[in-house]
């Protein structure tokens, strides 16, 4: 008997994933979704990839991090230079894997540390690196044109591009969390002394997770240079920092489904309050408090959504259309 | 040769000395206990024993299948991985998982796959997950708790929680058990039953273990040698017959029920 690879329920997954690809490479070619759809699309695409790899910190691992834009920051820079410089198709893959890969090795560096300190102080000394990439990039002058930034970077990323990444990254975190691995990083946050003592080497585990947060927050960095044509260091500042967090956290610490949900949700509500120009930001807020107060755990709190839902709807129907 | 030597070990937290200068052997298979009035030093041996803390002077000295350790200074999960597991005297379970995913957890140093595999789901995790899924429930049914696998620790009832604990160290599967007050809260039906428990895995584990416990009908009871610690040093050590009639423990429990057993 073979399980795994070609399950029932596998394929299933497979053409509801495919299915959602193609429906929407459909909408978009017949201009369904339109250009400004498309723009909301990317930011859901890279916001999931944000929410869900900080969530892999924060909420699975318990590691409060305020520093996410800045690993971001890595991935946007070295795309967008490598592609500036030769803008092909493999330079724009190269760069999406090369600063993954040096967001990756900086949240390494930083994470040896400052992964000592717990809470508040890991928090206060993530939003400081985060920080400290920021002004970095503004004073590399000559490589990243300072504060005024970078503009005119040329446009790999598509639809096909940012669903590949997305489900890719998304795939993965989730794989890693149903494994020993990603379990023992749950252990961390449920209680470390505890974690310690059976056997998990906590250091080890919360580096990990700090690792592959980065280099996640890496590719989305990529994504967003090469689809929004303009990056400048500002854009990565504290205030992204947050808005990431309010993902994780509105969604529910520690479950996937509810930070995809949440980082739709915010693109959505943020694009119907563009209408509303000036009182934006204060309706943005109030929604916010509206809902931590009536789910102060989250939409999801720690639990997931799974296809299972589909499923069970599909036999209701099954069954209604028994009765007839 | 003792599974574990511990020589002159001493633990000052600045000014105050919470042990002084103990040293004890523990063989194969026994099972000690260490006693002694609150507040005397026992967790904190327990915490030295397993690098919670790092020694301020002493040694430590694991010995299994004639391959001499030295412990003290190792973090500690490295004496996790030794050979040395525990349970707290204040429950420290993993409260929001399951049963389940407390005892399973504790098998990660036993699972063989690396990370690549752990993201791609790759043959050997399918293989290794199925085998710690299987032996998590013959652990869980040992302890009865097989019927509660998917209720979250923390839900469960004071009795049961002490028990998922020995469940999920010895999981980790140990040579060395420490048990830190494993009847604290119990009523004396579940300390009979807890008794009769911890007998039964000393021998189906092959373990050697050493209690914690105020319950002195517990500890009079089932162990085979006592150690008593009174502020951080050690007043005697013999078999619960000689510790019952001995002056210094009879003097240091002032009044505590000692000889009651
Ligand atoms: N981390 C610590 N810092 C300071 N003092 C401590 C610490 N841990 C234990 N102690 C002190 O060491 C002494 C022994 O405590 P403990 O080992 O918990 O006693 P027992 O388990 O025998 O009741 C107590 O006086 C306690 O206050
Ligand atoms: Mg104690």
């Amino acid at each position: 008997m073979k399980k795994g690879i070609l399950s029932a329920q596998f394929t299933r997954r497979l053409i509801l994933v495919v299915l959602a690809y193609v429906i929407v490479q459909l909408l978009i070619s017949v201009n369904i979704i339109n250009d400004y759809l498309q723009a909301t699309l990317t930011t859901i695409c890279i916001n999931i990839i944000l929410a869900v790899s900080l969530n892999l910190i924060t909420g699975f691992t318990g590691q409060f991090s305020l520093g996410h834009a800045g690993f971001m920051s890595i991935g946007a820079y070295t795309c967008a230079l490598l592609i500036l410089k030769d803008p092909t198709m493999p330079n724009f893959l190269l760069g999406t894997l090369l600063g993954s890969l040096l967001a990756a090795l900086v949240g390494f560096l930083v994470g040896l540390p400052t992964l000592r300190l717990r809470g508040d102080y890991l928090a206060i000394a993530t939003l400081g690196m985060a920080e400290i990439i920021r002004i970095m990039f503004i004073n590399m002058d000559k490589i990243t044109n300072g504060p005024r930034g970078l503009s005119g970077i040329p446009r790999f990323v598509n639809w096909t591009w940012l669903f590949i990444f997305t489900v890719g990254t998304v795939l993965l975190i989730r794989n890693f969390l149903r494994s020993s691995h990603g379990r023992a990083c749950i252990a961390i946050r449920e209680d470390e002394i505890a974690a310690e003592a059976m056997g998990i080497n906590t250091t080890w585990y919360k580096v990990l997770a700090f690792v592959i947060g980065a280099f996640c927050a890496g590719i989305a960095g990529a994504l967003y240079a090469s689809y929004f044509y303009f990056i400048k260091p500002d854009l990565f500042g504290f205030l992204k920092s947050v808005d990431i967090l309010v993902m994780v956290v509105l969604g529910g610490l520690g479950s996937i489904s509810g930070s995809i949900l949440a980082a739709i949700l915010l693109a959505v509500i943020s694009t119907l309050l563009q209408s509303f120009s000036e009182i934006r930001m204060i309706l943005y807020a109030l929604i916010l408090i509206v809902i931590m107060i009536f789910r102060p755990q989250g939409l999801l709190g720690s639990k997931e959504i799974s296809l299972s839902v589909f499923n069970r709807l599909g036999r209701l129907f099954a069954f209604e259309k028994e009765e007839k | 040769m003792p599974l574990l030597k511990v020589h002159k070990l001493t633990k000052s937290f600045g000014g105050l000395t919470a042990v002084l200068n103990v040293s004890m052997e523990l063989k194969q298979g026994e099972l000690v206990g260490l006693i002694g009035p609150n507040g005397a030093g026992k967790t904190t041996v327990f915490n030295l024993l397993t690098g919670v803390y790092v020694p301020t002077s002493g040694s430590i000295i694991l010995n299994k299948a004639g391959a001499e350790q030295e412990l003290q200074g190792l973090k500690p999960h490295r004496i996790c991985k030794a050979g040395v597991a525990r349970t707290f005297q204040n429950i420290r379970l993993f409260k929001d998982l399951t049963v389940f995913d407390n005892v399973r957890i504790a098998m990660h140093k036993n699972v063989r796959y690396g990370l690549l595999s752990s993201f791609l789901h790759l043959p050997s995790y399918h293989r290794e997950e199925k085998r710690i899924s299987e032996a998590t429930m013959e652990l869980l049914r040992i302890f009865k708790l097989d019927g509660k696998k998917d209720e979250y620790a923390k839900n469960l009832p004071y009795g049961e929680q002490r028990h998922l604990e020995i469940a999920r160290a010895l999981a980790t599967n140990p040579s060395l058990l420490l048990l830190d007050e494993p009847a604290a809260g119990m009523n004396p039906a579940e300390t009979a039953q807890l008794t009769e428990l911890i007998k039964w895995i000393r021998e189906k584990f092959n373990l050697t273990i050493l209690l914690i416990e105020h319950d002195m009908s517990l500890v009079m009871k089932i162990c085979e040698r006592i150690y008593v610690l009174d502020y951080g040093i050690l007043i005697a050590e013999g078999t619960p017959d000689e510790i019952r009639s001995n002056k210094r423990v009879i003097e240091a429990y002032l009044g505590e029920d000692v000889g009651d057993a």
